[in-house]
């Protein structure tokens, strides 16, 4: 059913270097497709995914998809398109989910609609790209986003080996686990036996091979596509513990009828540092996701919000102001010509949201049904890990 | 005489490579060829380049490095250290356990649906339809997951589970347990009696046959074969004090532990495949059994055999040469199909190999590579024997 509509150049297909290779896009939409068969029903999605089928039917069709041609910079592609494709979770609470009015909404959300005010001048210009644990790479690397914001772990083998490069950390996490409560268990370390729910094809497979080797302990993987999945499975007891991020199960519990009847196991066995990530080989759109998100880290800092921002630029250049915050909000300099964006593409990011304490409270913190703490993700003057580099 | 107009003399012009019907089919053949080589270079081209581009190399150093992760099912021994190849080899040997099941269960299921679906009886028959209809029309996947979901939604949990047939079977909404064999010291003189029994009985039935060639003396095959199967295997395994004994799954900890776990995801799988493409095979029974002529049925009522026989010796034999071909297929599309294990979170190879492994490692050319080779190989394998037992059914023309 390619309808007229449909037929329109999307993404990466025009023919750039952000085009990656037919093979690659031809399996990585495969499995895609795959997902939403699984997904049917499941969630609700909104229109304008349907315009994800089209390259599989074209490669399905032609079994080629592949163009390469002169390159255009991500960036230029992306303000000719006018329109950011995003890969984000097929639906974590608080880190990204469609709510009820059918709109995207979470913290890895709040990334990607950042970046789209400050190159695109509009936080709704984004087209959310759901994508699974295993979907993930292969949409990124084939250029069918431009950027994935997907609580996505900070490896060396992602970094360097599948040609990615991780601009930042936007939520320093590590694994846990969590069991029902009727259970009875207390400690990760009663958990020889256990039958474990985890999603395929992420890091915390890896790490729950090496801590139950560690510990002599054995245990049976039901490995599982997605959190809608694994909350299903979890739920019904086809498994007794299910282990994903901290953050991440703190959201899956929000979500769950009786929250109180399940509990996070206080070890956490692992690193994990999520951050959002662009493709090798364009320094410039990498620089450009990488200070929007630094951008929104320094603006908590410096105590600018989505309210006073519009304040805090024209104070800035008061003298004894803050020079830092007026370089930032582009009162001073011309430090947005440098990345090819305008002056005031920080401002427009942290008024796109907030920053990123505002985010953080708005989406995921204690106030907010998954409730959580700041911890490691307070900012470096108030002891936690958050620093971003001087903007200067 | 002049009539000799026709010169074979005639000299080779290029332009008859198209004008003259001698060559045209050739010279069309020859481009279309060369058109068709074309488009394959230009692929393999784009993926060389689209490879360089991405700054990735080809190579299948990979499967030598450690996997990391663990698999639920595994044949062999396989541990999160093994490398990746051991970990394909554990995803390729459960792709074949379903496939062998699932072709076995669908066979007996199509059979049956078949028949059935022929019966003078019309509820059967009638019944039979609808589930032919119904489940060939139905997309596999939906089948599959609908069956995983009754599974862990449905049966109890580990804890609140009673065992069933006096311990022989546990339900739970993690799998289904029986027991398993345990071989005392001397179990193995049993299991090789057994064997022998085995031998001795596919020997005898070929004496038997041979005979009722020569003599026309019918022999009971039947309850002597099962004689031969049953006797001398009891006798050794009294004789020598029960060497083989059962262990039952017992309740330890979070899960049960003993005898053997047959996952639900394995048992939905298995199920739904069968279920699915014995749909399929009963129409295939059904065609070829219709396609054997009611004179032949006749015509061996007239010479006074009875109607087991007629089916046995005059029908079936006839209607396997129709039957074959077309199940070859259905043996491959459930092989195939199995590769939607991965929906229950079935290891199976497109699930360790073309999963995980390609997903740790983001070698996706090589995997799929890889994934695509062993298809290939293993629907071959299927053909190849298929063919040969179809060679020994076929009309044999003299």
């Amino acid at each position: 059913m390619l309808a007229q509509g449909q037929l329109k150049p999307k993404g990466g297909f025009k023919g750039t270097t952000s085009y990656s290779g037919g093979f690659g896009l031809l399996v990585g939409d495969l499995l895609l497709l795959k997902t939403h068969k699984l997904k049917i029903g499941l969630t609700k999605r909104p229109n304008s995914m349907k315009s994800k089928y089209l390259p599989v039917a074209l490669s399905a069709v032609f079994g080629l998809a592949a163009m390469t041609a002169a390159s255009a910079s991500t960036l230029e592609e992306v303000q000719e398109r006018g329109i950011l494709n995003c890969g984000v979770s097929t639906g974590l609470a608080g880190f990204s989910q469609i709510d009820d009015n059918g709109d995207w909404q979470g913290f890895d959300v709040a990334v990607c609609r950042a970046v789209a005010a400050a190159v695109l001048d509009d936080p709704n210009a984004v087209q959310f790209v759901p994508t699974t644990g295993k979907t993930r790479f292969t949409a990124l690397a084939s250029g069918e986003i431009d950027m994935l914001a997907r609580n996505t772990t900070w490896t060396f083998t992602r970094d360097a080996d599948l040609k990615f490069t991780f601009i930042g950390v936007n939520y320093y996490d590590g694994q846990g686990f969590m069991v029902p409560k009727e259970l009875g268990v207390e400690s990760a370390l009663e958990l020889d036996g256990a039958t474990v729910c985890i999603q395929t094809g992420t890091t915390t497979e890896l790490n729950l091979a090496d801590y139950f080797r560690k510990h002599g302990m054995s245990y049976d993987p039901v490995p599982i596509e997605t959190n809608t999945e694994a909350r299903q499975n979890y739920l019904a007891g086809a498994c007794d513990v299910y282990t994903t991020d901290a953050s991440g199960l703190a959201a899956s519990r929000s979500s769950f009828e009786t929250p109180a009847d399940h509990v996070i196991l206080p070890e956490i066995i692992s690193k994990e540092p999520l951050g959002p990530l662009v493709r090798h080989g364009d320094n410039q759109w990498e620089d450009i996701v990488r200070w929007v998100l630094n951008a929104l880290i320094i603006a908590e800092e410096k105590g600018i919000t989505a309210a006073n921002a519009d304040e805090k630029k024209a104070q800035s250049t008061a003298p004894g102001a803050d020079t830092e915050i007026a370089r930032l909000l582009g009162a001073e300099g011309e430090y947005g010509a440098i990345i090819g964006l305008d002056n005031d593409f920080a401002l427009r990011a942290i008024k796109a949201g907030g920053n990123y304490g505002e985010l953080f409270a708005k989406t995921i913190g204690e106030d907010t049904k998954i409730g959580l703490a700041r911890g490691l993700n307070a900012q470096w003057t108030d002891g936690g890990l958050l620093y971003a580099p001087p903007f200067r | 005489m002049s009539v000799a107009t026709y010169s074979p003399e005639e000299r080779f012009r290029l332009g008859m490579l198209w004008t003259d019907s001698r060559y045209r089919s050739t010279t069309i053949q020859t481009i279309a060829l060369f058109l068709v080589m074309l488009l394959g270079a230009y692929l393999i081209n784009n993926i060389i380049t689209n490879l360089a581009d991405l700054g990735k190399d080809f190579s299948f150093g990979f499967l030598f490095e450690p996997a990391y992760y663990d698999i639920n099912q595994r044949l062999i021994e396989y541990d999160s250290r093994s490398p990746h190849w051991l970990a394909a080899v554990v995803g390729i040997l459960n792709t074949l356990l379903v496939a062998v099941l699932g072709c076995a269960l669908a066979t007996v299921i199509g059979v049956i649906a078949g028949v059935l679906r022929l019966s003078k009886n019309w509820v059967i028959s009638k019944l039979m339809a609808v589930y032919i209809e119904v489940v060939r029309n139905v997309p596999l996947l939906l089948q599959i997951l609908l069956l995983y979901a009754v599974f862990i939604e449905l049966l109890p949990r580990p804890r609140g589970s009673e065992p069933m047939l006096d311990g022989f079977l546990v339900a739970t909404n993690r799998g289904f347990y029986i027991p398993s064999l345990v071989l005392a010291e001397t179990g193995w003189i049993v299991v090789s009696t057994f064997v022998v029994s085995l031998v001795g009985i596919f020997l005898f039935r070929r004496w038997a046959r041979k005979r009722q060639e020569e003599t026309g003396q019918i022999i009971r095959v039947f309850s002597i074969s099962l004689g031969i199967l049953i006797v001398p295997t009891a006798i050794v395994f009294f004789a020598l004090g029960s060497p083989i004994s059962l262990e039952y799954p017992e309740l330890k900890g979070f899960n049960y532990q003993g005898g053997i776990h047959l996952r639900n995801s394995l048992v939905a799988l298995w199920l739904a495949l069968s279920i699915y493409t014995g749909a399929f095979i009963g129409e295939i029974v059904r065609s070829g059994i219709q396609a054997i002529n009611k004179g032949q049925t006749e015509a061996a009522y007239a010479l006074g055999l009875r109607p087991n026989r007629t089916m046995k010796l005059v029908i079936l034999p006839q209607a396997l040469r129709v039957i074959i071909p077309p199940l070859i297929s259905q043996y491959l599309n459930l092989t195939k199909n199995s590769s939607l294990a991965i929906a229950v979170g079935y290891m199976d190879v497109t699930g360790t190999l073309g999963g995980i492994t390609l997903n740790q490692t983001g070698r996706e050319m090589e995997c799929v590579l890889l994934l695509m080779a062993f298809y290939l190989t293993v629907s071959l394998l299927i053909s190849a024997v298929m063919n040969k037992y179809n060679q020994s059914v076929k009309l044999k023309e003299r």
